[in-house]
């Protein structure tokens, strides 16, 4: 005992003071020395770079354009000229069958799909979708859940009642239902839509960034408002109206920076769960529309290959997995170093 | 208690009116949609787009519109798919549940176990390599596309190793029902049920350990230590029962979810002609008379469950009844 105390003196005698951090240098910090989550942040930007150079590896690598049907042309596997689609291939050598993996980056490198395109360029363009859905819809979702807690928070009373209610009914609705529903609906409509003064084309990945963003917001909007009760009636809420601050301080300055790190450590889940979600929207089709590809609708067109060209089907659900996996061990991470209490709880 | 009971009960009868409207408003009032001409599905000919009109008194003023369909889905439940040849819908989505029900049922049989088994080997092997090594594995298991997984399991099943011994006995896709030949339904749903819980064996694993390891150290489980029973009897006894709330409380939740139509994936890709397959179907149609009944009676089935597991909840802990 008496050693550690000698060691103390001794430790504070010659390091200095120690310097005052803000939290969220600290929680910056914390993370920086998580290398799990590190290396999922990185591997994750990895995709992300990767997908936003979709455009250079379709162009200058594979000399392909992915969003024109190849039905009838040619490449070369190992020096021979061969036809992208192949006659009599598969069970029933019957019909045609695009061209397998070539393993060379250069032409084919993961086949054709069905109409004879390059699968690994459309899987980059597919992943530039998937992504901007994703983190599109999570960002939007969190924006407007935000906002209506931190007014159904603040204002409480009737105001918190309505807002509640309005979100406990978003929520009664079966997920995918609810995205099916008005999904389906906007598709009958193939001239695209005007509402007020916007117009939109039913091809625009803005309709499914809207649509997951609108039915996942219930469940940002429940922990943030939680958090919102929490701080509302602290006293440096009391302090700022005593000081005469109006109610946009008081929301914005004085509230808000105490909900932001609920959000932060929310959205890599969110992002992981929007992605999944348009991917299954695809797949189902009624998320991304053609000629707009994304992972879910390369892994549609797969289905009718799955036996013969697999690896249609297994690139984009790998990048999807790897993706979310990125993502949601990231979300630990965060959480872990936003708030080292919660380390064992875990999210909802 | 029974005021508690009877206020439940009025939200739940408020939130299933809301949500008829809403249904109703997103089919019949979306800006710039004729409704008849949605509700026809693909191409529709003027001679039915006048019947449809007709027979839904489209035009009339709202509530006589919503109270026609209302009065079509539930009451004599007369509503009929144009693009599919005039099937009453609503004894569709009935006949389709058995399927549903058999996948979710099984699934959920299967994730309660493993999840539970996952859960506690991983808080029991804290601190050993095994514990993170779980962990990951369920992580992987969250995060894989559900349809994905469905897809390659039928790579592998139906084609690549159909042949070998491992997968020979597997059935091609699609569902018997049990009354028909059991164990063509047991086959059938084997590979269905194992893809529809590795998601949920990953997240209910991850909670119950995280749970398990938050009560390790509350002073009721040092005192039974103390008291000197075994390790065994204070997993069983003491931790893992106050770990099951959230669990059981999520199962409820998830499992209303599941049978609502969240199967749909699933459904879709094993061939399995359920409410989501239904669903599915009429997506494809464009046909929105059978998407409206499966999304009410599926939002509807979801907040019944919720409405009971509430008064289940409030019946075993006072603590959370509100006045």
């Amino acid at each position: 005992m008496a050693t550690l105390l000698e060691q103390a003196e001794v430790d504070t005698e010659l390091r200095p003071a120690i310097a005052g951090r803000n939290p969220w240098a600290l929680a910056a910090r914390r993370l920086w020395h998580n290398r799990i989550a590190m290396a999922s942040l990185v591997l994750f930007l990895l995709i992300v770079v990767l997908c936003l150079a979709a455009p250079l590896y379709a162009h200058d690598v594979a000399h392909v354009n992915p969003f024109v049907p190849n039905l009838n042309g040619h490449t070369v596997v190992n020096g021979k000229v061969v036809p992208v689609m192949q006659r009599g291939g598969g069970v029933l050598k019957l019909g045609e069958t695009p061209i397998g993996p070539t393993w060379d980056v250069s032409h084919y490198f993961l086949g054709a799909d069905s109409t004879g395109r390059d699968v690994a360029a459309l899987l980059l363009y597919g992943g530039r979708s998937s992504l901007l859905i994703g983190i599109g819809s999570a960002v939007l979702c969190s924006l407007a859940a935000t906002v209506i807690a931190l007014i159904a928070g603040f204002f409480g009373g009737v105001t918190d009642s309505i807002a509640s209610r309005i979100m406990d009914v978003i929520w009664a609705f079966p997920v995918f239902l609810l995205a099916i529903c008005i999904g389906t609906e906007l598709l009958t409509h193939t001239n695209g839509f005007q509402f007020g003064p916007v117009h939109v084309d039913p091809t625009s990945l803005w309709l499914p960034t809207v649509i997951i963003a609108f039915i996942y917001i219930p469940y940002v909007y429940r922990p943030v408002r939680g958090q919102v009760l929490s701080v509302v009636n602290k006293e440096f809420v009391e302090a700022a109206t005593a000081q005469g601050a109006g109610n946009m301080r008081l929301i914005f300055s004085e509230i808000l920076p105490n909900v932001v790190s609920t959000v932060i450590v929310l959205m890599p889940l969110m992002i992981a769960t929007t992605i999944l979600t348009e991917s299954a929207l695809s797949f189902l089709g009624i998320g991304v529309q053609p000629p707009n590809v994304s992972w879910g609708t390369i892994i549609q067109d797969g289905t009718d290959l799955v036996y013969t060209r697999p690896w249609v089907t297994i690139a984009p659900g790998l990048m999807i997995l790897l993706t979310v996996l990125s993502l949601n061990v990231l979300g630990d991470g965060v959480r872990d170093a936003l708030d080292p209490r919660a380390k064992l709880r875990v999210e909802g | 208690m029974l005021t508690f009971i009877i206020r439940r009960l009025l939200w739940t009868v408020l939130v299933m009116f809301v949500i008829t409207v809403v249904v109703f408003v997103i089919f019949f009032k979306t800006p710039g949609v004729d409704p008849a001409r949605a509700l026809a599905g693909r191409s529709p000919n003027p001679q039915t787009l006048a019947e449809i009109r007709a027979q839904l008194g489209l035009g009339r003023p709202f509530p006589i519109e919503y109270g026609i369909m209302m009065k079509k889905i539930f009451i004599t439940r007369d509503l009929v798919s144009y693009s599919n040849q005039g099937v009453r819908v609503v004894q569709e989505v009935f006949a389709a549940s058995p399927a549903t029900l058999s996948l979710v049922f099984g699934a959920a049989l299967l994730w309660v176990v493993l999840a539970i088994a996952v859960g506690i080997a991983a808080a029991l092997l804290r601190g050993t390599v095994f514990d993170p090594l779980i962990m990951v594995v369920a992580l992987v298991g969250v995060s894989a596309p559900v349809f994905w997984v469905g897809q390659i399991v039928n790579m592998v099943s139906q084609g690549t190793m159909h042949d070998t011994f491992l997968f020979s006995w597997v059935p091609p896709l699609g569902y018997t029902p049990f009354t028909q030949d059991p164990l063509l339904w047991f086959k059938g749903l084997v590979l269905p049920w194992i893809t529809l819980s590795i998601l949920y064996i990953g997240f209910y694993g991850r909670v119950l350990r995280a749970n398990l390891l938050e009560v390790q150290n509350e002073d009721y489980v040092r005192t039974a230590r103390a008291k000197g029973i075994s390790e065994r009897r204070v997993l069983l006894r003491h931790t893992l029962r106050t770990s099951m709330i959230t669990f059981v409380s999520l199962f409820g939740l998830d499992f209303a979810a599941l049978v609502a139509g969240g199967a749909l994936l699933t459904e879709v890709v094993f061939g399995i002609h359920g409410v989501g397959y239904l669903t599915w179907q009429a997506l494809t149609n464009l046909d929105l008379p059978t998407l409206m009944a499966t999304t009410i009676y599926g939002a509807f089935f979801i907040v019944l469950v919720n409405a009971i597991v509430d008064v289940g909840y409030a019946w075993l802990d006072p603590r959370i009844r509100p006045t």
